[in-house]
């Protein structure tokens, strides 16, 4: 068993996935799939990092309403972190049926980690 | 009405009581009964006897029973069933007209139908196995005083379950101390630590001490890692008076969440709270210490998914479930049965799961499943397919058992949820490959890795006291 070893100073976090490594692009393919596949409808959300505990971000467009294509949902993600690269950027997916979020997390952290 | 004439005496139940023919209502309240007869008394007359002694009956007639329509208000056995690999016990299915009871009183109805019937000595044994609770008489219950997507709205935690952790040792820490324990927990990455069941306000450490030391720990967690956090104050107390005191002093705190022990508190004062939290907005955590001694014994009492659903009625917006892999009783089906009679708005009968009647819960809101009791990181691949999203998975010792304390733990857990989680939607199977998933996870958490050396074999594999009834082959 190795030595005690201190529990770092305490660190922000995201929600969802953010106690794992950054996603792959791979990964963040396969967590859109997956909202997609549950019928929920995706949204883009972002804000600057200090307003980050606020429920409300600011919204990317508007929610994209049927959308299925994991290709044209990445693209507008990368287009809301291209044009707000100091932000974070979150991925949500709306379920209209339990009329909350099945999902949302933490695409690009502004910052890194 | 010529035929209601008054004769003194004993008659038998069945007379009565028993009526197969019967259709039941819709606005029926419907209970199936698991019921051991004395020798000697023929099973229509033991279901009739049960029928009659949790509604309308006595021992004998009276003869202001002809004052009243007994034929409305009598409880009715419809129906007997045999208990699939048991001869010697049988299902009795009975049907309550809706106005024998109060509206919104989950305490009247068990006032009767868990009453003296169960005393009563022509009944060897008798288990209150499940209620159909009509639509109808839902609407006149308070519900859950937030529901699920209430609580996830205000705490910002989607698409994965929720962790937390209760506070160890149980009993003798002192408010700072504990408050040290809560903000390890917190900060190292869950969402909620618990107080245990049995903290009330002791001489080692009184409520209100705990509450202050517990709230600047939630805030100094919550202001260090951005994310929403809560601590399940626990507001149990000698009185009514008390508890509402108690809560009202958490809300003056800040505090999210409070907790509540609805057995041995009591229906009366877990609907009260249930109330107070829908008028305060604050959040509801409830605890069962005393539901083994009614629902352990396959034979005598009542079955948890009937204390659930009597919870759901009374109010609150979490309530343990069992774990089904850690170190207290339950069955896979069966907690599946009843986590989702806590969850889903609809639940059809499945006799699979142990579901006697379809139950309509209509727009009431869900409560949260909680599995909490002797679980590690190991069990998190279990855990995660059994519960899905919308549950608390909490993690006592397997928190603040880490070799490198509770802030490590809680970095494991979260870790190992999010690792489950992620591989779930990625379209792996989370139980059949969670040796590999937690290992990969492990490579970037030491925290994980620790974890798993630590608790690499422990296992709860003791066989089911209180089984579904199914044929025994």
């Amino acid at each position: 068993m190795p030595e005690v070893q201190p529990y770092k100073a305490t660190e922000r976090r995201g929600e969802t996935f953010s106690y794992l490594p950054p996603l792959s692009p791979d990964k963040i393919r396969g967590q859109i799939q997956y909202l997609v596949s549950q019928g929920w409808n995706p949204s883009i959300e972002h804000t600057e990092p200090e307003k980050s505990f606020s429920h409300y971000w600011y919204m990317w467009k508007l929610p994209f309403f049927g959308e299925t294509s994991v290709e044209k949902i990445l693209a507008e993600i990368e287009a809301c972190h291209r044009a707000n690269p100091g932000h974070h950027v979150r991925l949500v997916g709306y379920d209209n049926y339990t009329q909350s979020m099945g999902t949302a997390f933490i695409v690009y952290r502004a910052g890194g980690r | 009405m010529a035929e209601k004439i008054y004769q003194a005496g004993v008659k038998e139940y069945r007379k009565t009581y028993w009526t197969p023919d019967y259709v039941p209502l819709d606005t029926d309240l419907l209970a199936c009964f698991k019921v051991v007869a004395q020798s000697g008394v023929p099973p229509e007359e033991a279901a009739a006897a049960v029928a009659a002694e949790s509604s309308t009956g006595t021992w004998t007639t009276v003869w202001t029973d002809l004052l009243t329509d007994l034929d409305y208000y009598k409880g009715r056995a419809y129906r007997i069933e045999p208990v699939p690999g048991d001869s010697s016990a049988f299902y009795a299915f009975v049907a309550y007209p809706i106005d024998l009871f109060e509206e919104g009183s989950v305490v009247n109805v068990l006032t009767s139908l868990v009453g003296n019937v169960f005393g009563f000595k022509a009944i060897r044994s008798l288990r209150l196995e499940d209620i159909r609770f009509p639509i109808a008489y839902v609407k006149t219950c308070g519900g859950p005083p937030n529901g699920i997507q209430v609580e996830r709205d205000r705490l910002n935690k989607y698409g994965r379950p929720m962790l937390g952790c209760t506070i160890k040792p149980k009993l003798g820490l002192s408010a700072k101390n504990y408050g040290r324990a809560v903000y390890e927990c917190l900060r190292g990455g869950l969402d909620f630590t618990k107080d245990d069941e049995n903290i009330n306000s002791q001489p080692f450490m009184r409520w209100r001490h705990r509450f202050e030391f517990v709230m600047e720990a939630v805030h100094k967690a919550e202001a260090e890692t951005g994310e929403r956090k809560g601590h399940y104050l626990n507001v149990t107390a000698p009185t009514c008076e008390d508890m509402l005191e108690r809560a009202e002093f958490a809300k003056s705190l800040g505090a999210p969440i409070i907790m509540h022990d609805f057995l041995t508190g009591g229906f009366t004062a877990n609907t009260s709270l249930a109330n107070w939290c829908r008028k305060n907005g604050v959040l509801l955590h409830i605890h069962r210490a005393m539901h083994a001694v009614l629902d352990r014994n396959p034979y005598h009492g009542i079955h948890f998914r009937v204390l659930t659903k009597c919870l759901r009625l009374s109010g609150g917006d979490h309530l343990h479930s069992g774990t089904v892999v850690g170190k207290l009783e339950g069955d896979r089906e069966a907690t599946i049965g009843w986590i989702d009679l806590m969850r889903e708005s609809f639940v059809p009968e499945s006799r699979g799961r142990g579901i006697f009647f379809d139950q309509d819960w209509g727009s009431m809101p869900g409560v949260i499943p909680v599995a909490s009791g002797g679980i590690h990181v190991w069990h998190m691949p279990a855990l995660v397919t059994i519960f899905g999203d919308d549950s608390c998975l909490q993690f006592g010792g397997g928190t603040l058992g880490h070799p490198w304390g509770n802030a490590a733990g809680a970095a494991a857990n979260r870790v190992a949820v999010e690792a489950c989680v992620d591989a779930r939607n990625q379209g792996r199977s989370v139980e059949r490959e969670g040796r590999e998933i937690l290992t990969e996870a492990a490579q970037s958490s030491p925290e994980l890795k620790i974890a798993m050396d630590t608790w690499k074999e422990i296992k709860f594999e003791f066989d089911t006291v209180d089984k579904l009834d199914v044929q025994k082959r």
